[in-house]
């Protein structure tokens, strides 16, 4: 990197890797896909994000050897118009390295992991064609969030902050044909459909607070912004206010907040590494990044910081009750993360940056394994479902693509069967006795798993550990930081959240009972199969950081390490010591909370069939939570139905009716042919035009007509004119 | 008034009549013999003027074979008048008319703007000897010798072409 | 002593009776004959030039014109034999198949 020039020593000329050696993959995966291995396709990808990792570290290490200094490696120039001077330049300090040794490294991790998830999962939806196209995706999704975590303006992170929109996008719609159990319909395509129109909202609040920010602050660019700042603050405070609220509405699109939360539990219906990478680790986060980042200009309106927090704290119960009633094993652990970016948020608002920060990293380390156990399981249950309904594994239809089959079903009689093969044919794919389809993520399919997958089983156990905040794993110390912090400071936020870690811990206790414990509800469940090491073992890695990863910063002197490095760039950082009383508390409810749960699911396990315990007992409440409140059906109502009203208004009446029926059938068109037969044909042409050219011939006509008579074959008459004209010339000479 | 004007002024006056006579006879062949005479008129002004070679070549040719050539072929197609004319009755005064005024531009012409000194002497007995002939003979076949051939090669191609338009009709007929 | 100029009247005059000739009568014969009559006038003017000038050319120019009018009768004459076989007449106003 010749062309980058930087002063300082280190490795911050490698900063453009972080983006390009992913793309660099991807293009490798794009033009070669065909010919590679699956293997070889997934190990380019993860090498690709290996080598952004490695980078990453790099950079962090070049960071702490420059005293925590920021470094800036400007790459291009991009927009420069008048006043406005966007580049390309790579911000390399405490901040963006933490966030990129996090998604690089959890994101190397999933890469390896979703090599052997995906292989199974195409091989079960006989789509054995797309395997590559996933992992394009994916790199396409680290080099843009590298894009997002590095840039040095608010538009270089809007760049990256489209780009991870996009590939949210493609990925959950990854199998966009087909509904979480691969039966043709558009399920997954609108899942995709929602989560980007949400994040669109939230991006035009991002744009608002751009382009106030431009107009007021003079710039893009984070340090020239934040340095015109407090001027503006002090003269006219409701800009800042403005700015970092309508900022708050793109992190509620991005961060999934209320009220634009709703895309997340539906992005589940992508595969579980993209929930895993994308959805809990890293995309949802740019919002807590963006408002750390943006500091100083929260710091200066403490008004908004309460909003802030509010929406988070509200947001982290709200979300927390949902996941008490829900039966599906991903969207319990898609609302969990609903609920704990609420903490982040809250903590963020609350200007505790390196709380909410350090609670982003080990939530990455906990969710990401959480959600990739599920996926372990999930697929564990498929391969017992097919074990289950046929004995010898190599019996399914091999080759058949999906459209093959679907061009061989009729629809009605597909609807309903397992994409495998038409009723009638020998290998009951997918059915079970009853002939419906069956959904192996479903947690009342499950039971007993921790006899039939005990790997499995015990990385659950530590991520749910680490989510509930039982000492020592990680989530107890970030989570405690933070409500240490809204003790301080903001009580309401406190009591919310605290109740939220109490719910927390309540419905993880539900799962692992319901999920591990008692008897198999279905054969599937007593059929499954243990993972492949290419999947358990990246488990185990992040297992491990679930675990240590809160020494992190502890609260204690000396080991405050995350709050010191991330002072080099936030400023002073308020570094709270261990408060026993509050500590005590969150312990005490959550082991409260995963005994309670026991009691309702663990003592008397589930059997096939039977309702859920709370039902009968909490009635429209428990109704509520497993609907979800019914939110989608209310933005349904009042927003997208008089929405889609009023653009049939505008298409119909408005665009077909008037103006091409009326302007532009009658009047532009009418006008024209007007001009064009009466004016100009009747007039200009045929009167004008034509009657010359009618005119010309019809007078030459004549002229010759009467010319004619001379030639009237008398030699005598010729002769004579001859003479006339001799004469006429001897007159001539005479007179001359 | 001397002797030469006098000889010019009758022999003008018979060429005159005689070509007016041509002119105005009904009879084609007393149109021909008038003609004849005319010519033999203009050759003796030829003689007056000492051109005594291009005299008999008048007579031989123009008066001796033109125009026996066409007293034949008045006698083949018939001399008779031919009957009023049908259309065009506006042709003839006009002609005439044209006529006399060519004629009377001409002579104005001549009198006033073309006036000449020059005289023409009778000729004298020199003018008729041979060495004139010679003298013209030399000049006719070293100057003018092109035109001499180009004349005969003329001959050739007009005997060719009344041959040609003779011989096509009999096979026409055969 | 005829000066040279009553001459040329004469041949003027010969002349315009020969276009006289061509113009009023019908008869094809009559009009080639005053084509010669008005070939002659011609012939009249070169020899009196070449006699007052003293140049044999006009003499020599005029026996050309002799020679000419010589081959023209032949062929015309055949012509006009020929448009008598087929049109059984020689009155030149019915020769009249050009008009336009």
């Amino acid at each position: 990197m010749h062309f980058i020039e930087t002063t300082s020593t280190g490795f911050f000329y490698l900063a453009p890797w972080l983006v390009f050696a992913p793309v660099v993959g991807l293009l490798i995966n794009l033009i070669f896909g065909k010919r590679l291995s699956e293997n070889a396709i997934g190990a380019v990808a993860s090498l690709a994000s290996g080598v952004a990792f490695i980078v990453s570290v790099l950079l962090a290490y070049s960071v702490s050897a420059n005293q925590g200094e920021m470094v800036s490696v400007p790459f291009a120039e991009w927009i420069h118009i008048g006043a406005l001077k966007l580049d390309w330049t790579f911000r390399v300090d405490s901040l963006s390295a933490t966030m990129m040794l996090v998604v690089s490294g959890v994101g190397t991790l999933i890469h390896v992991y979703a090599i052997g998830y995906m292989r199974e999962d195409v091989h079960f939806k006989h789509e054995e064609g797309r395997f590559g196209r996933f992992f394009v995706f994916l790199n396409l999704f680290i080099a843009a969030m590298m894009i997002l975590v590095s840039g040095d303006s608010y538009m270089m992170l809007f760049v990256g902050w489209e780009g991870v929109g996009l590939c949210s996008f493609l990925l959950i719609g990854f199998w966009y044909e087909m509904d979480t159990l691969a039966r043709p319909s558009w399920a997954n395509s609108d899942a995709a459909k929602k989560a980007f129109i949400t994040n669109r909202v939230g991006d035009f609040g991002f744009l608002i607070a751009g382009f106030l920010m431009f107009w007021n602050l003079g710039s893009f660019q984070f340090d020239e912004a934040f340095k015109a700042a407090p001027a503006v603050a002090s003269s006219a405070p409701w800009v800042i206010v403005a700015i970092t609220l309508f900022m708050l509405i793109g992190v509620a699109g991005k961060s999934a907040q209320i009220p634009l939360y709703i895309w997340l539990p539906d992005a589940m219906a992508g595969p579980t590494p993209v929930s895993a990478l994308i959805h809990a680790a890293t995309m949802v986060t740019a919002g807590v990044y963006l408002i750390t980042r943006s500091a100083p200009l929260y710091t200066l309106v403490p008004q908004a910081q309460y909003i802030v927090a509010l929406t988070g704290a509200v947001t982290a119960l709200f979300a927390a009750t949902i996941a008490v009633g829900q039966y599906d094993i991903k969207k319990v652990l898609a609302y969990s993360t609903i609920s704990q970016l609420g903490f982040m948020v809250a903590a963020v608002g609350m200007g505790a940056y390196v709380g909410g920060m350090f609670h982003l990293i080990t939530h990455a380390f906990f969710k990401a394994l959480l959600f990739l156990s599920a996926g372990s399981v999930i697929l564990g249950l498929e391969r017992g479902h097919h074990h289950a309904a046929h004995g010898s594994h190599d019996s399914h239809a091999k080759g058949l693509s999906l459209s093959d089959l679907l061009a061989r079903n009729n629809a009605p009689a597909a609807l309903g069967k397992w994409v495998g093969a038409p009723a009638g044919s020998e290998h009951g794919h997918g059915h079970d006795a009853h002939g419906e389809v069956f959904d192996p993520g479903d947690m009342r399919n499950m039971g007993g798993m921790r006899k039939t997958m005990p790997v499995t089983f015990w990385l659950y156990i530590i991520g749910t550990l680490a989510l509930a905040g039982i000492v020592p794993f990680a989530g107890f110390w970030s989570k405690d930081e933070i409500l240490l912090d809204a003790n301080l400071h903001y009580s309401s936020v406190y009591w919310l959240l605290t109740v939220a870690a109490f719910l927390t811990a309540f419905y993880m206790g539900r799962q692992i009972w319901m999920v591990f414990f008692g008897e198999a509800r279905t054969d599937a469940a007593a059929h499954a199969e243990e993972s492949p090491k290419v999947m358990t073992v990246p488990l185990m890695v992040l297992a491990v950081l679930s675990a240590l990863g809160g020494a992190l910063n502890l609260p204690f002197e000396g080991f405050h390490n995350l709050g010191h490095w991330l002072g080099h760039t936030l400023g002073e950082v308020e570094a709270l010591p261990l408060n026993l009383t509050v500590a005590g508390v969150s312990t005490v409810l959550a082991l409260a909370a995963i005994f309670i749960s026991w009691l309702i699911y663990g003592r008397n396990p589930l059997k096939s069939g039977q309702l859920d315990p709370l039902k009968k007992p909490l009635g429209f409440i428990f109704t509520g939570m497993e609907n979800k409140w019914f939110i989608d059906e209310i933005y349904q109502t009042i927003i997208i139905n008089p929405f889609t009203v009023l653009s049939q208004y505008f298409a119909d009446a408005v665009d077909w009716q008037f103006w091409h029926d009326f302007m532009h059938d009658t009047v532009i068109v009418g006008a024209y042919n007007w001009f064009s037969e009466s004016a100009l044909n009747s007039y200009a042409d045929q009167k004008g035009i034509d009657a010359f050219a009618n005119w010309l011939g019809a007078a030459t006509q004549s002229l010759s007509a009467s010319m004619r008579q001379i030639q009237n074959g008398f030699v005598r008459s010729y002769a004579l004119s001859v003479m006339l004209g001799v004469v006429a010339i001897l007159g001539y000479l005479i007179f001359k | 008034m001397t002797s030469d004007l006098i000889v010019f002024l009758v022999l003008s006056l018979v060429a005159v009549a005689s070509a007016l006579g041509m002119l105005f006879s009904r009879n084609a062949v007393y149109s021909a013999l008038f003609l004849v005479l005319n010519f033999v008129t203009v050759a003796v002004f030829y003689i007056l003027l000492g051109a005594p070679f291009i005299a008999m070549t008048q007579i031989t040719v123009y008066a001796g074979a033109i125009m026996v050539l066409f007293l034949f072929v008045i006698m083949l197609l018939g001399a008779e008048s031919l009957p009023p004319s049908e259309g065009l009755p506006w042709q003839k005064p006009l002609a005439i008319l044209l006529a006399i005024i060519l004629a009377a531009e001409s002579v104005y012409l001549i009198f006033t703007r073309a006036r000449s000194n020059a005289v023409v002497s009778m000729p004298e007995i020199a003018t008729n000897s041979m060495d004139n002939l010679r003298e013209m003979s030399a000049m006719l076949f070293n100057q003018y010798l092109l035109p001499f051939e180009v004349a005969s090669v003329l001959l050739l191609v007009a005997m060719v072409g009344a041959i040609v338009l003779s011989k096509h009709e009999k096979v026409a007929k055969g | 002593m005829v000066p040279v100029d009553y001459y040329i009247v004469l041949s003027a005059i010969l002349f315009a009776v020969g276009a006289l000739g061509v113009l009023i009568r019908r008869n094809p014969l009559i009009m080639f004959m005053s084509i010669e009559l008005m070939l002659n006038a011609g012939n009249l003017a070169f020899v009196a030039f070449a006699s007052v000038y003293k140049s044999f050319s006009g003499q020599i120019f005029v026996f050309f014109v002799i020679a000419v009018a010589a081959a023209e009768v032949a062929v015309g004459l055949a012509l006009i034999v020929e448009i008598f076989k087929s049109k059984k007449s020689i009155n030149i106003d019915e020769m009249n198949s050009l008009k336009g």
